[in-house]
Formats: structure tokens, sequence, C-alpha cells
């Protein structure tokens, strides 16, 4: 039965090896001469005396358009892989079977549908994680210098964080979890749907809303964020940004060095008291941190709240996202099994 | 007699219908059985509940001994070839064999082969554009060279033209012969039933209107034509199957088991095909009857 499932994949097996080709050929090519680039940079060895920026703005500006242009496309097609995993390989396995009669012809064999349907799932999630885990080990790999020298660069932005919403979904093994875990859904779509084009558009949908509800409302939180409170004085209100706070009011941010990399999740400002405390009742500081401004806040013995997850639980973050996913994937799995052996039995 | 479908008060419901009912019957084994019925007389259900891929609401039913789909072994023992005859349309015919040798362990790979060849077939050529006659000959050759015990074929030559539907049963009938499987074949077109058919079921909403040996059932029919009379007046042991009258004449379909003497009735043999229709309008007038009667 594995023999046959892996003939019946032969043609979408053929397709990701092309693509993994050409990606791994561009990546293979170019990426010495980045790690080069990198090198020279001396961005590796800066974070320990502190002086980061000059040198990272200077490789990352160095890094001609290919670079920059393919390191978006990497990121974009490790976004599509999973998705379209679930899509055009696992939505119309089962679903496929159903619309075209073809399972009376499988099921007849002299094999249980337990064991057919055993073998298409293995082969079909092992082809999926293989491939999603190899994009993944060459993306990671060759973006590695640009990840770490993009957040000294440029500081505020999210898009570079390795935790933030772009770069976390593409790196490292979660990729494999959503991989496995895209397949299941789109054999789980195929088995409840039994029509390929609904069910295809059906795991799209959903494989997406997972995705984006889960990077804004779950990822947070999956280890509870630290928290760390830094006192605002005259030293570091000049440099610090006004921005909104919780219920509309306006907070101000420091900047901190010291946390590049991490992933901040809230800022709170608090009075010596502990009660939050909003900026704009301050007449001085609306608008901009003037002088005037800083003078009166650091008078105040204002304290911010920042609650983040450090850049180091990166790896500890990735192992339970994609055990998580792993375990959906396996639940799914256990559902389609059950599925097919009582209820499409009965109808 | 050893029977290789026996089923008791068998019943499948789709959400609120029924598609098959109370039903019981017993197939004999070494025949070749027509299940003749009319568009929804549960034939489908029923052939589908032997071949284990639906589960029964009620009642029960075993094939070869066995609950159906039992296991691997049960499985390897009754060969299906499902309504519309599907196969896998991205496959090439040599790749449908090696799906028949892959899961089947008494696989005859050289039947198949032998059969593939006979027909001409391009081991090479995708199944997608084999035309409906290859399809259905494909199929049965998977079914074949499994080398099962029961074969069960729904409807196979439906949508067939009638050359190919000629020599889907001539096909069907060389390997009957040559490995004495058991056969139940479903149709609704009795010419095909009674080309290949040594013994028949009439199905009609989910019951078994009769069942035997063609030879017998033709036997023990016969069709009386004669001057109007009131039917009542035959001699005990003629069961009337179908009567129409006109003022002058009556028409009689009837089941005896002993000659009629009555110089009045013209006696002519009947065809399986008069046969089925008989029983299928008899099964159709008892339920106008029965409508009738709650309304």
């Amino acid at each position: 039965m594995i023999r046959l499932s892996a003939l019946q994949f032969r043609a979408q097996a053929a397709t990701a090896a092309v693509a993994l080709a050409v990606f791994a050929v561009i990546l293979a090519v170019s990426g010495p001469h980045l790690l080069g680039l990198y090198d020279s940079s001396g961005v590796a060895a800066c974070q320990a005396h502190g002086d980061c920026l000059p040198l990272a703005s200077s490789f990352v500006n160095k890094l001609g358009g290919f670079y920059t242009v393919f390191y978006f496309i990497g990121i974009g097609f490790l976004l599509l892989v999973p998705a379209a995993i679930g899509t055009f390989w696992a939505a119309p396995l089962l679903a496929r079977e159903f619309e075209a009669g073809t399972f009376q012809l499988a099921w007849t064999q002299s094999v249980t549908r337990t064991r057919w349907l055993a073998a298409k799932l293995g082969v079909g999630a092992l082809a999926a994680v293989a491939t999603a885990g190899l994009f993944s080990l060459l993306l990671t790999w060759w973006s590695g210098p640009i990840d770490t020298a993009a957040p000294f660069a440029k500081r505020n932005s999210i898009t570079f964080l390795r935790l933030g919403y772009v770069l976390f979904p593409t790196r490292g093994i979660a990729p494999l979890g959503y991989a496995a875990f895209a397949f299941a859904l789109g054999v789980t779509a195929g088995v409840l749907i039994r029509r390929t084009v609904p069910a295809m558009a059906a795991t799209l949908a959903t494989f997406l809303f997972i995705q984006i509800a889960w990077a804004i409302w779950v990822r947070p939180h999956l280890i509870l964020p630290a928290r760390t409170f830094v006192a605002l004085t005259a030293a570091n209100i000049p440099n610090a940004e006004l921005a909104v706070g919780p219920g509309g009011s306006t907070i101000i941010v420091p900047n901190l060095p010291s946390m590049t990399g991490d992933w901040i999740l809230s800022t709170q400002n608090i009075d010596p008291a502990g009660h939050p405390f909003n900026v704009a009742t301050v007449k001085a500081c609306q608008g901009n941190i003037s002088q005037a401004c800083s003078n009166t806040l650091s008078s105040l013995h204002l304290r911010a709240v920042i609650a983040y997850q450090p850049a180091s639980r990166f790896w500890a973050l990735q192992w339970y996202e994609t055990g998580i996913f792993l375990a959906a994937a396996l639940l799914l799995a256990g559902f389609c099994l059950w599925s097919i052996r009582s209820r499409h039995l009965n109808g | 007699m050893s029977v290789v479908i026996q089923t008791s008060g068998l019943g499948k419901r789709y959400r609120r219908t029924w598609a098959l009912r109370d039903c019981t019957l017993a197939i004999p084994e070494g025949r070749v059985v027509g299940l003749v019925g009319p568009n929804g007389a549960g034939k489908t259900t029923l052939l589908r509940l032997a071949a284990g891929l639906l589960a029964p609401t009620c009642g029960t039913i075993s094939v070869l001994g066995q609950r159906p789909a039992a296991g691997p072994a049960q499985l390897a023992r009754v060969g299906f070839v499902a309504q519309d005859t599907p196969v896998y349309a991205r496959m090439s015919v040599a790749d449908h064999l090696r799906l028949g040798a892959w899961l089947n362990p008494a696989w005859d790979d050289e039947l198949a082969r032998r059969r593939i060849a006979q027909l001409g077939l391009d081991p090479k050529q995708r199944a997608g554009s084999l035309s409906g006659g290859q399809r259905a000959q494909l199929a049965l050759t998977l079914a074949l060279a499994k080398r099962p015990e029961l074969l069960i074929l729904d409807e196979p030559v439906a949508s067939l033209d009638p050359l190919a539907r000629r020599e889907f049963l001539r096909g069907l009938m060389e390997s009957v012969a040559e490995h004495g499987v058991s056969v139940v074949l479903s149709s609704h077109l009795v010419a095909d039933l009674e080309r290949v058919c040594d013994y028949l079921v009439v199905l009609v909403a989910s019951r078994v209107r009769v069942a035997g040996e063609v030879s017998a059932l033709l036997a023990s029919h016969c069709r009386l034509s004669g001057p109007r009379r009131d039917p009542g007046a035959l001699p005990a042991g003629v069961e009337i199957v179908e009567e129409s009258h006109t003022d002058k004449q009556s028409l009689l379909l009837v089941r005896t088991d002993q000659p009629i003497h009555d110089p009045s009735w013209t006696i002519t043999p009947v065809s399986m095909e008069d046969l089925v229709i008989g029983y299928m309008s008899r099964a159709r007038d008892d339920r106008t009857h029965r409508l009738q009667a709650v309304s």
C-alpha cells in the first residue's frame, strides 16, 4: 500500500523536488558571498562591545538588490509552502477519491481501509514535512547573516525580529509543524467535504485564518512573557518616543539597545504608586518630547513596564509551537481514520 | 446448496430515507446471478453492503460466511466492480495492474496481462483517456485477476454502447467458465442478463419478488390468453403474477407447478423479460393498492 501511495504521489513529489532544486541552487550560489560580506562587516563581534548600529547598518546597506529581494522572496515562499501543501497535496488526496468514485476500487482490494489511509497519510505527511524542512533549513542558513544584523540596523522594525510575525514562521523548525498540520487539515477537509475544489478552498481559508490568529493571539503567550521595569530618567527620556498606550492614553517608550532582538509585546508607564500614567496629562509633552517635557517627566519618577519575549526564547518558542501543530496534525489524522472506518462505512 | 450472500432483515438508511429495507435473501454459490429491479429498488445499496463499502443500519449480511470487509482475508475473496467502473484517471493501465499486484496476495499477473493484451489496451495509456468500454474492461480485469471466489458487479454495462456491452459480458462469461467464480450482477436491462445469467433475483422496493434458476422460472411460468373470465376460477396451485383484461379477453401471467389442461386458454411460454416485467408491475400494483388503502 505504501508503494501505491508513493506511486500516486509522484507528480506532487516531482513538483516539490524541482522547486527545492531551483531554490537550493540559488541559495547555494549566492550564500557564500553573503556570508563573506557578513564576516568582513564585523557584526559578528560587535555585540560584545555594544557598537553594532553603524556596523550593522553598513552591512545591510551594502547588500545589493538581489539579496534584499531574495530575502523577502524566501520569506514569502516559506509562508506559502505549508498553505500550498495543504491546498494542493492534501485536500485533493481523499476528496478526489470520493469525487471520482475510486474509493470503491481502493476499498475492495485486499487491504483494509485503515491501512489504506495510514499509508496515504504517512507517505503524504512525510513528504510534506520533508519538503517544508528542507526549504526552512536552506533559508534559515542563507538568511542567518541578515537576520542577525537587521535588528541592530533597523531597531524598531518588527519585520526583522526573529520572534516577529514575519521571520518566526519562516525559520527553524516551525515550518515542519505547519506543514504536517496543513497536510492533516487538507485531508480532513477532503474527508468532510468530499469534493476537490471546495475542500481546497476550505483548507486554504482555514489554514490562513489559523496561522494569522495564532500569531496574533496565541504565540505571544506560549510562554508567560517576561516583564522588566525601566526607570524613566533624564538620561533616557530624550531618546524615548511617544506612543499610544492602553485605553488611548499616551505613553513614553524608552529606547533600549540592550533589548535589541527581544519581542516587545506591550509597554506601560506607571507612577511611583504603581498606577498607570498618561503622558498626555503633561502639557509640555503634547506633540513631542521637548526639553520641558523631559524635565517634568524625569521629576515624576515614572517607570516603564515592558512585557516581552526575550530573543533567547526563540528555540523554546519554536519547539512549543512545532509540538502543538504536530499534535494537532495527529489529532486530525486520528479523526480521519475514525471517520473513514466508521462514518463512511455508514454513509 | 451453499450460499455466497445471505441477508436477513437487512436495512440501510441515509439520514431519513431508507435505501434498502427489510431485505432477506440467499444467493447460491456457483451461479451467475442476475439482480434485477427498477431504479431505486436498492440494488446498488445491497451490492455495496455486500462489498463492505457500507455498513447496514439494521439486519445482518454475510458474504462467503463472513461479515463483509471483515479483514484482508475476506476482502481478498470478493471482487467488486462499482457502478460506472471507476479507475484512477491519472494512472496508466500498467500502473493499475501494479496496484492490483501490490494490494492482493492472490493476484494473477499472468491473467491480468493476458486480458489486457487480448483487449488490445496499451499498458502505457492513462486510464483517463480510455473509452467507457475499455475502462469497464480494465476494472473487470482488476477484479478478476484478484482471483476472488465471488465477483460482484454493479450495473457494469449500463453506460456502455451495445457492442462494448456485448464484449464486456462475453469477457465476463469466459472468465467465469475458466475460473468457476460465483457472480452477482445487477442491471435494469433484462436483455443483458438473459444472455449471461442462470439465476435470477427480482428486487422491487427492497423486497425479493421472485428468485430462482432461470430455466426453472421459465418452465414454471406461462402466459395464458383466452375469453374474458374471472381469474378466481383457475385451479389451485396456479398463481397469477400479472393480469390484464379487455371486454372480451383476459391475459394472464401465471406461475404454476402443474400443466394447465383447460382448452379455452391459449398457452405461450414466457421470456425472461416478460417474467421480470410481470413481477415488477405486480409490485407496483401492490404498492398502489397499499397507498390507496392508507389514504
